[in-house]
This record gives C-alpha cells, structure tokens and sequence, in this order.
C-alpha cells in the first residue's frame, strides 16, 4: 500500500482522469451476459419443478405410477427430436457466422420442424394421459409430472414463436448485429432448454419407469 | 446519542419490575429450561452488543466535528490487530452459544421423552406417562385421553410432575399447539403428527392457545390448561366421565371438525379408540382411503391404471364456513375395502405390512416377485 | 334467466356487484378519500398541462436516474398505504379487550395483517432500495445508463402494476387472509377460495418479473459496464452491497415464482402439490417459500449496509474502516443466507439435528455481521463526524440494529424459538431489523443523495423532527411488543382476553402514533424543501464533500452522467480526484450515444396487470385476450432497432458550460 501511494505521488502528474479519447462502445455488450443471468435464473424455476417432483413424484394417492404410463420408445424419439432440433440449431449458427443468411434460415426451418415434432408427440403423450384418466389432479405425481414437463413444453413452444419472430426479421433486415445477437440468444435458449430435457428424461421418465 | 440506550433497557428494567411474562416464569419443567436457555443467550450476546452501543455512542460524542482536539486520521483505515478482534470477539461468542444451541436442542427436541420432572426427579421405566392426543380443529382443540378413553374440547388437565406425552394434528390447516407456562410451541398440522413431551409442576390453570394464524376464528382459539395434584385429575376424569357428553365417535367428530368459533368447553365420556389415528391419516370419513394406507400402496408402485377412477366426491361441505361456493369439485381416494376389513385397511394392520424391498428393475422385465417374497413370507422354512 | 346469468359469467367472470365492498364503511370512507385525492392531483396534473411532459420525461423514460426516483416515490406512497393498515392493526389491538370485539372484524383485520406484511416488504421496502441502487449504482461506477435501460423502465412498471393489483384489492374484492407467506393448505382453494389469494399470487408474480429482471440488468451493469481502472477491489461499497443483492434477487425470485406459480396450479387447475388429499405436501411450500424468504431478508438489507457504509465515511471524513473485510463478510452474508431457511419453521418438527444446524448457520451470519458493525465504528473512530441528517439515522440504526441484531441470535437457538416463535417477540424482533435498518437506512440513503437526485438539499429542521418522531416512535412501538411476547402473546390476534396486557397494547399505538408524525414530518420536509430550494440549492454538485464518483458531477447530473467516462486510480475515487488536483475537462467534448425513451415498458406493464386482474376473477376471455396481446406487444417491440441517439456535441458542450457558471458561482458564494 505504502509503495501504491508513494508511486502514485511521483506519477500524480501523468494521472488523467477521464477518458479523453473516447471510443463508440458497441450497442449491446452485456446482452449475452444478461442473457445467462437470465437462463440461469429460469434454471432456478426449473430446479424447484425438478425438487417438487423429487419429492411428490412417489405419491401416486393410489394411483397410476409411471411404469403404467410412460411409453419409453415414444419418450426417446421425441427426445431425439429435440436433440436432432439443437444440433440443426448450431448448423444454423455455424451459417450465421458465415454471413449465409439463407442457408441459415433454412437450418432454423428444420429446428423448428424438429421441435414442432417434439411438441406434437409430447401433445399426444398428454392427451392420451388425460384420456386414460391420469389428469394432473389425479395425484401428486401427476401435478408435478404434468407441471415438470408442461412447463419445459411451454418454453419449447415460446422458443418456437421467438424463432418466428426471428426469421421474419433476419428475412426483412438481414444478418445484422442485433440479430445476430437475438440468433446467439435464442441459441443459448434452445441449448439450455435441450439440457433441461435430458434432465428431465433421465430424472422422470428413466428413473420413474425402474422405481 | 446515549439515551437511545436507556430506552433500549426500559423492557427489561420493566420486567423487573415484575409483570406476568410467563415465558420468563414458567410452570413446567421444560420451559423453564428453555427461559434458562434464553436468559443464558442474552447474557452472553450483551457480552458483545453492550460495548457496541457504548462504543458507538462514545466515538460518536468524541470525534464530534465542533472536538477539534480530537485526533484525526482521514487515511487511517487498517489494521490487522483491530481485524482481527472485530472478527474474532463475534466468534468466540457464536462459538459458546453454538454449543450451547447444539447441546440444548437436542436435550430440548420436544420428540425426545423428557428425562427428569424436575431438578433431580429422574424418569425411570417405571414412571407411566399421561398420554394425550392433540387434534386443532377449526377453530378449537380437541383433546383425547386414550389412557382414560375420554376427550374434552377448549380445555385440558394434568397432574402435575407426569411426563405427558403429547401427540399432535390437525384437521384441515396448520395451528400451532402452545401452552407458554407448560413448554415450546410445537405445530400442528393437517396430515401429519408431531409430538411433544412436556411436564407440569405447579398445580393452577394456564392459558393455552393456537400460535399460528389459521382463520377467522383463530383469536379465539384459547383453552385452559389445569394442572392439578393427582387426586385432583382423577377427579377431573371422572367429571369427564360422568358429564354425559356421550361419545365422540366418527360420526360425531365429523359433526364437531366443522368451522366453528368461541366454543364452549365440551366433555366426551367416551371415545372412538382408533379416532386420533383415523384423523392423523384423514380418513374419518367413511370410506375415504387413510394416508398410510395410501403411502403402503404407493411404495408398491400405486394401483396403476385401475386405481384412476377410485375417487369420489366429498359428500359435506366442511368448507361451508370458509368463503363462498366452491367452482372445483373436490373429492377424495376411497378406501380399498374387503370383507374383513369394511372400513378400510385397518390402521394397525397395516403399519404392520413391510415396504416392498424388492430389487429395482428394468422396463418391460417382470419383477423377480415369486422368489423372494416366498422367502420373505416363509422365514421359518430356511 | 338461466342463459342471462351464463353470460354474466362468461364476461365478467366472478365479479358481480356484491364483490364492492360499499357495506364497509371504513373501505368506502378510504375509497371517498382515495378518490377525491386522485382527482385532485390528476386534475392538477391536466390543469397544468403535464400529461404530455410526465409521458415523455417520466413514464417513458429510459434514464436510471429518472426511474430510480420513481422507485422512490412509489415505495414513499406505498409507505403511507403500509402504514395507515399498521395503525388500524395497532388501534384494533389497543382497544379489543374485556370482550370489546374492537372495531374490525376478522374478515377485515385478516386482510390488513396481510396487506400490511405484503405492501411493507414488496412495494416498500423493495421499491425503496431498487430506486436507490437503480439511480447510484451507475453513477457510482462511472457508467453513463444501467446495461439494459428499456428493461430498467419495464421493471419499474411491472413492480407498478404489482403495486396497482394490491390497490385494487381494497376497493374490489378483498385481499388474502392468510398472512403475508400464504401457507398452504390454508391458502388452498379449499380454505381460501376468494380472490384475495389469487390477488396476492399475481401481484407478487408481476411485481416478481420487475424485479428479477432489475436484478439480471444490474449484476450486468456492474459486471459489464465499470468505468477504466475501477477493478472489483475499488468499487465503492455500496455497489459492492448492490451487486450482491442483485445476485441474490436472480437467485432467489425463480424460487418465489416457482412455488406461487404451483399455489395457482392448485388453485386454478386443481392439481395437488399442497394440498393436503392426493398426495400432496404442505411442508414443500413452506421449506420453497423461506428458500426465497430468507435470502429475501438480506436483499432489503444488504443495500442498506452499502448505504451506511458510504455515509459514515462521509460524513467521518475518512476512509471505510477494512474496505476489504467489509466485501468479504457482505459476500459471506450473500452466501450463507441460503443456508439458514429452515430457522422459520424449527416449530414443526424437523428433529433436533437439523434444527441445530440452522440454528448454527444463522448465528454465523452474525459473525460477518458482526464484523461490519465494528468496521463502521471504527470509521468514526479518529473521524470529524458531522451530525448531518444522514449519519444522523446511521448513529440510530447501529444503536438499534444491535438489538435486533441479538434478538435475532436469540431466536436463532431452536429451543428458545420454541417459546418465542410466532409471539410479539418475533414481531418486534423483525421491526426492529427492519425498521431500525431498512427503514432508517432508506432515510439515510434518500437524505444523502437527495441533493444528487434534485440538485437542493432537504429541509435540516423537518429532518430532524421526522428523525426523532420515527426513532422514538420506534422505540415506543415495538418494546412493548417484545415485552408482550415474553408474556407468552401471539402474533396476529384480533382480540384478547387479559386485561393486563392493554397497556402495552396501548404504549406501543402510542408509538405508532409517533412514527405517523414522523413520516407526516417527513412529507412536510419534502414540501418546504421544494419550497425553499433556491435557499437549499447546492451548486457545487458536491453538498458533503464526498468520496464516491456520484459526487464529481453535477446535481442532478445531466441525462448522460458524465460528459467524459472517469478513470479511477483508487478506492473513494472522487476523494482521490480531489486529493490530486482534478480539473474538469473543458473541451475534447464528443457526441454521446444514449438509448430512447419508449413506451414499450409501460404498455406491457399495463397488459400484464390486465390479463392479471382477468386471472384474479375468471374473466377468462379478457386474460386470453390480454395475454396474446402481451405477447404481440412484446414481438412488436422487437421489430423497432432504432433504439438509441446521439446527444449532439454541441448540446454537450452548453451543459457543461452552465456546469462551469454554477460552480464559479459556488466558488464566489
């Protein structure tokens, strides 16, 4: 500290306040950051759903258990699904990098069909559930199934109207900064959403078919 | 600056003074351990919080800006020694009062059976408690002797220098049981059973309330606690037995469970012997399914798709009181019932009934049942 | 008949007539009040023609400065909502004795327990020390915005809207009575079917994405966005306090809106997480909700520690006492709040072992604590203090914090919660913390800064007056209440039955009364204030010679902050301008790009409540309609990329010329 201070009075002369010579910061520098805090914070809602099922999951009042509902096979092909969607998302970010506007859209029309797929058959799953008889009032595994993966389903379905969105503006403005950026967002997005799946997966469907 | 600190003393030099703070003059063994433990907190955090305030108010009278001839060091701000104790002083005194807190809460867990009645009055094996059964109701406490097979409502007895033992529920929200002169709150809660052990040890009667807000008639859910000599409660049992207030059967707490405020004390000469079980497990109801019967059959893996429509709709409203008509139908998991059993899985039968220990296996594989249950049910043949 | 009342229903919903409370003569007495003061002010806003100039300067308004002061005023007004349900509570316990039934009865009183815990925590205390991070935090680092200013406005507007539903809930409806956490079950449907938990369930979660969000955009600006030279080590303290409780605001509202958001499924769907048939499990809300609950404790006073922090050293005329274990014991509370949630419920059963290591856990926050209550003192220690306003309620807050500080540590040891818990004790325990820190420390806060903020100091006389009615009052209302609950007293009664416990009741309304002088002082110094601002005018932009960036510009300072970004060579970086001959740069000015103003923010805030209110009474195809609305508004907003401007040099320069003027004139003065 001494050494700091007495540095500091011989340089006091060199000591320039401000930035005189400034620079155009660039818009936007802290969104990606912003993003992840975001991201992780939705991660927190996810891991409250994860705790409530951890500990409702075996209550089945009675009830239907997950070996009695679950379809394994249909579970892992649509959770290829949303696999395959994130792997065509990072194609469409590798052509966005390189300015293929074009191409880039084309990759972002197969995620969405990917991941429209996995709504489908995620859609089905419920119904057939609900017709059966195993509505999510039916027991407390059900209410924290059927909020766990609803909710994962509903940022999948948000994901796809931003990504509509998104497509109708790199169509009209092109490849600009700001999109480029909302494209790395919602990248960001689609990822933490395919992380949350295998979670879900493993945590609900695999495990609550051995318990 | 310094007269802050004199009003901070006005409470305690008011209890001094000697007001009726019954948490620091208990009548029972163990809250007077938990005043002790209080009093004992206090003292040694005063130990670091009374050189504070002096601190603060004396810095602040002597480095005052109109005392030019105190010192004054704008860029003095660090030093290790001083760090030091600022941090290691609140330590020291965490670490006391964190053993303190160790030792005391377990001693003090309200689900361990207590030790002694009093200074020096060990419990042996032979010492018989008092057995009774909590249950908050809305808006009143009922208690359930089943010692003496008799319940009373709004007002409950025992002599003094018996372990009681306490068993607590509730019927539909969370209360909190809490007789400040006798021990700790402890919660009461719909569902599930807690406990309390406690003594009494002055004879006289006490006031006793629910410490959690549970509705519109909570403020006036108080009961009377009497503590009285021996030949005194039995008198007060036999009272209770000869009250003619019947019997509190289901029927008859399904009657008493509805919303009601400032009730009078009521007697029951009799009572449903498996009650206090039915309620903790929410299966008054006839024909409603009981808790663990339920979790029995959820740790075998539920009733499957067969099981979904086992429901039915509630048949009272006990909700009548509690706001206007209600848009969801709320109905309940109805008991699995067989002949030996009419009324549902019989409670002790089945805490009698072991979980399934059978090892995990893959989709779609049977599970290995035969085998090892045969041997599980067939010790005596091995 | 039958198809008539069918389509009342479906449009509105649940709410009928009947659901106006016009036959409670206290609710129509506040409404009559309520709306001639509205019309009053609105009236006067239109007399003076100001829709225009509020629209585009205020409501709009992108600059943290601004919405850091609406912040303010929202948590000021909310204060007087918040206390006038206080003294009712006060007023009803003062007199229901010897079976008076009081004046209330329990379907109101209920409600005002409710609203009370509600209002004070979310749109008081929280407004409050979200205004003051939002308007010195950037300040403080040298930034000339927060890093998503669109975002800053909509997070206001979301707390807003938060803060209209509750409003709303006075005049239609009714608001919950379950007490300000809602446990379940008795917040379940079937204990609580009226609106007034669907009215606190979708207050909390609108306000809740402000908040969130205002928490995300602040860690980013205090990540992101510090000027040259300002490493971690030499920011000042308060941004230090700000950026943790951002950090926990992000890591612990997710949970607040997951368990609200699994209260409405139970409500609305009727799923069974908590319930108490089906498998459900009450004690899954309750551990979630303190999850969010506790951490909570230390967002509202973390802030305060930070503002504490730089008014003594401004006011001692020295350094910060330990810069350095001041950040690391403010990182180790932000840490260990969230080990200690389980101290709320030690009552129901956890067993001995848990409770003791929550017990334990929440002794050692006071170590940090502790820690930093030693390093003020010691900031005072070889200082010149001035008695100012601001260090004035920082002299009351340690000598009261410590208080609550030890009865805290007291009802931190599990068997002594036992006899405690619940009671008045407890009570008087969390005011005292609350009070003696939120509270005082927002006063400090507003009084320091608001020179800063309006560019006059405020009325000294007024101050004090306010300062000794509210300390006094304090002490006044909530001794008794620790005296009360020594005498075995549960929180949340409406009447009682022994008389040997009115006095109290009665000294701590008295206290009561006391406070509503001090914050009736307090409005009065703001009005003489503004009345005599050419006399409190402060010129030199630097009213108590302070150590903080904040202090080397203008007050208020100019939308853009600085005219150029300041480089920082040590902690108190304005103090060390000022010790090194800092002159103010007068040319080499730049154009400056700064973001637009929208409208965006209030819109959607507007929506949100909207489809809100249409949840809250099963108005089904306004909530339907509200949302996608939401949604399209939302996209809409997406489409406009012109969001910013330049400030021309020009412009720039004739600020800081008048900059110059005012501080000659300060200089001659």
């Amino acid at each position: 500290m001494t050494t700091m201070t007495a540095e500091a009075v011989k340089t006091e002369d060199k000591r320039l306040f401000y930035v005189a010579d400034e620079h155009e910061h660039g818009e936007g520098g802290s969104t990606l950051l912003g993003f992840w805090l975001y991201l992780m914070s939705d991660c927190l809602v996810f891991a409250v759903l994860f705790a409530t099922y951890g500990v409702l999951g075996g209550s089945y009042a009675a009830g239907p258990s997950p070996r009695d509902l679950f379809d394994l096979p249909l579970v892992a092909v649509n959770t290829s699904m949303l696999l395959f969607s994130s792997i065509t998302y990072g194609f469409a970010v590798l052509e966005m990098q390189k300015n293929r506007a074009n191409r880039m859209l084309l990759w972002l029309f197969v995620t969405m069909l990917f991941g429209g797929a996995f709504l489908g058959i995620e859609l089905s799953e419920f119904a057939h559930m609900i017709h059966e008889g195993a509505t999510p009032q039916r027991s407390a595994f059900l209410s924290s199934f059927f909020t766990l993966v609803g909710t994962h389903g509903l940022h999948v379905t948000f994901g796809i109207i931003w990504m509509i969105t998104l497509v109708i503006q790199v169509w009209k403005f092109g490849l600009s900064e700001a999109n480029k950026r909302r494209l790395l967002c919602l990248s960001m997005f689609w990822h933490f959403l395919d992380v949350v799946w295998i979670g879900v997966f493993t945590f609900v469907y695999l495990m609550g078919v051995l318990r | 600056m310094k007269r802050f600190g004199i009003i901070a003393l006005l409470p305690i030099l008011a209890l001094l003074g000697g007001c009726n703070a019954v948490v620091l003059n208990p009548s029972g063994d163990v809250a007077w351990q938990q005043r002790d433990l209080v009093i004992i907190s206090t003292i040694l955090m005063l130990l670091i919080i009374i050189p504070v305030m002096v601190l603060t108010a004396v810095f602040a009278w002597h480095y005052r800006q109109s005392n030019t001839s105190a010192r004054y060091e704008p860029d003095w701000d660090h030093s290790t020694h001083l760090e030091l104790i600022i941090w290691a002083a609140p330590l020291l005194i965490i670490i006391c009062l964190g053993a303190v807190t160790w030792m005391a809460t377990h001693l003090l867990d309200p689900f361990r059976p207590i030790s002694r009645t009093a200074p020096g009055q060990v419990v042996t094996h032979t010492t018989k408690p008092l057995n009774v059964d909590v249950v908050a109701l809305d808006w009143k406490w009922l208690f359930i002797y089943p010692d003496y097979g008799i319940a009373t409502v709004n007002e409950m007895a025992a002599p003094t220098d018996q372990p009681i033992n306490f068993r607590i529920s509730a019927s539909s929200v969370m209360n909190a049981f809490y007789v400040p002169a006798l021990a700790g709150m402890v919660y009461a809660m719909p569902g599930m059973q807690t406990q309390l052990h406690a003594v009494i040890n002055k004879p006289g009667t006490y006031k006793g309330f629910s410490a959690n807000y549970s509705g519109a008639g909570f403020s006036d859910m108080r009961f009377d606690f009497l503590g009285m000599d021996s030949a005194g409660f039995e008198k007060w049992v036999s009272d209770v037995k000869a009250s003619g207030g019947g019997t509190l059967g289901r029927t008859e707490y399904l009657e008493l469970e509805r919303p009601s405020e400032s009730v009078p004390v009521k007697k029951y000469a009799s009572v449903d012997p498996n009650l206090f079980n039915l309620i903790v497990n929410m299966c008054v109801q006839p024909g409603k399914m009981c808790m663990h019967e339920m979790a029995a059959i959820d740790a075998k893996g539920g009733l499957g798709l067969a099981g979904v429509y086992n429901v039915l709709p509630l048949e009272y409203d006990k909700y009548e009181r509690r706001g206007s008509d209600p848009v969801v139908k709320r109905s309940y998991v109805a008991s699995v019932c067989t002949t030996s059993a009419p009324m549902g899985m019989d409670v002790r039968a089945a805490d009698a009934t072991p979980a399934d220990s059978t090892p995990l296996v893959g989709a779609g594989l049977p599970k290995p049942v035969s085998l090892f249950q045969s041997f599980a049910q067939k010790p005596s043949n091995s | 008949m039958f198809e008539n009342f069918d389509l009342q229903k479906a449009i509105f919903g649940r709410l009928t007539l009947e659901s106006i409370p016009y036959h409670e003569p206290i609710l129509v007495m506040t409404f009559i009040g309520v709306a001639i003061g509205g019309a009053v002010v609105l009236g006067a806003i239109t007399y003076f023609k100001l829709w225009g100039y509020l629209w585009r300067e205020w409501f709009t308004s992108v600059d943290h400065k601004r919405i850091g002061a609406m912040y303010i005023i929202l948590g000021l007004v909310m204060l007087l909502r918040g206390f006038a349900d206080a003294i009712m509570m006060r007023a009803q316990q003062a007199v229901a004795f010897n079976g008076n039934e009081g004046y209330l009865p329990a379907h109101h009183f209920d409600q005002i327990f409710t609203a009370h815990g509600v209002i004070m925590i979310f749109f008081v205390a929280m407004p409050l020390v979200t205004g003051l991070m939002n308007f010195v935090v950037p300040l403080q680092i040298g930034a000339r915005d927060v890093a998503f200013p669109f975002l800053n406005n909509f997070s206001f507007w979301m707390t807003v809207a938060g803060a209209m539903l509750v409003m709303a809930s006075l005049f239609v409806g009714e608001f919950a009575r379950t007490g300000w956490l809602a446990y379940p079950p008795l917040s379940d449907y079937a204990y609580s079917p009226d609106v007034g938990v669907d009215y606190y369930i979708w207050a909390l979660q609108v306000a809740g994405v402000g908040t969130l969000l205002s928490g995300v955009n602040l860690i980013a600006t205090i990540v992101k966005m510090r000027c040259p030279g300002m490493t971690m080590m030499r920011m000042p303290v308060f941004t230090w306090t700000a950026l943790c409780t951002n950090i926990l605001i992000v890591a612990a509202f997710p949970v607040l809106t997951g368990v609200l958001a699994l209260l409405s499924m139970d409500r609305y769907v009727g799923t069974n997480f908590f319930t108490n048939d089906f498998g459900g499990n009450p004690m899954m809300y309750v551990n979630l909700i303190w999850i969010w609950g506790h951490p909570e404790v230390y967002i509202l006073v973390l802030p305060v520690f930070g503002v504490f922090s730089e008014v003594t050293a401004t006011f001692s005329g020295k350094k910060l006492f330990g810069y350095t274990s001041m950040v690391y014991a403010t990182v180790v509370i932000t840490i260990l709040s969230y080990l200690v949630w389980l101290h709320h419920f030690f009552t129901m059963g956890s067993g001995a072992s848990v409770n003791s290591f929550f017990g334990i856990t929440t002794m050692i926050i006071s170590i940090p604590t502790g820690a930093k209550m030693f390093n003020w003192l010691f900031t005072m220690y070889r200082g010149r203090i001035r008695f100012e306003l601001p260090m004035m309620w920082t002299l009351a807050f340690m000598l009261t914090f410590v208080i609550g500080g030890m009865t805290g540590v007291l009802l931190a040891v599990p068997p002594a919660d036992f006899v405690l818990h619940n009671s008045l004790f407890l009570i008087a325990h969390f005011h005292n913390v609350i009070i003696g820190g939120v509270v005082f420390g927002s006063f400090a806060g507003i009084s320091y800064w608001f020179p800063k903020v309006t560019g006059f100091k405020l009325d000294p006389f007024w101050g004090k007056m306010s300062f000794w009615f509210w300390v006094i009052g304090f002490y006044f209302a909530f001794m008794p209440l620790y005296v009360l609950g020594l005498m075995g007293v549960t929180r949340r009664l409406r009447v009682f039955d022994d008389p040997s416990l009115q006095i109290w009741f009665v000294i701590a309304a008295f206290g009561a009364f006391l406070i509503a002088l001090g914050i009736g002082s307090f409005l009065v110094q703001l009005a003489v204030s503004i009345k005599n601002r050419e006399k409190l005018r402060d010129l030199t932009g630097d009213p108590w010679n302070g150590r903080t960036l904040e202090w080397s510009t203008s007050s208020p300072p100019p939308v853009y902050n600085f005219a150029f970004t300041p480089v920082v060579y040590d902690n108190d970086a304005w103090w060390d301008m000022k010790q090194h001959g800092y002159k103010r740069p007068m040319e080499g000015f730049k154009p400056i790009h700064m973001p637009s103003n929208t409208g965006a923010g209030i819109i959607l805030a507007g929506l949100s409540a909207v489809t809100a209110f249409a949840l809250i009474w099963y108005i089904w195809w306004l909530a339907a309609l509200g949302f996608v609305s939401l949604i399209a508004t939302a996209i809409g907003h997406t489409f406009n990329y012109h969001r910013s401007f330049n400030i021309p040099r020009e412009q720039i320069v004739e600020t800081e010329r008048e900059r110059s003027q005012e501080l000659l004139q300060a200089a001659g003065a």
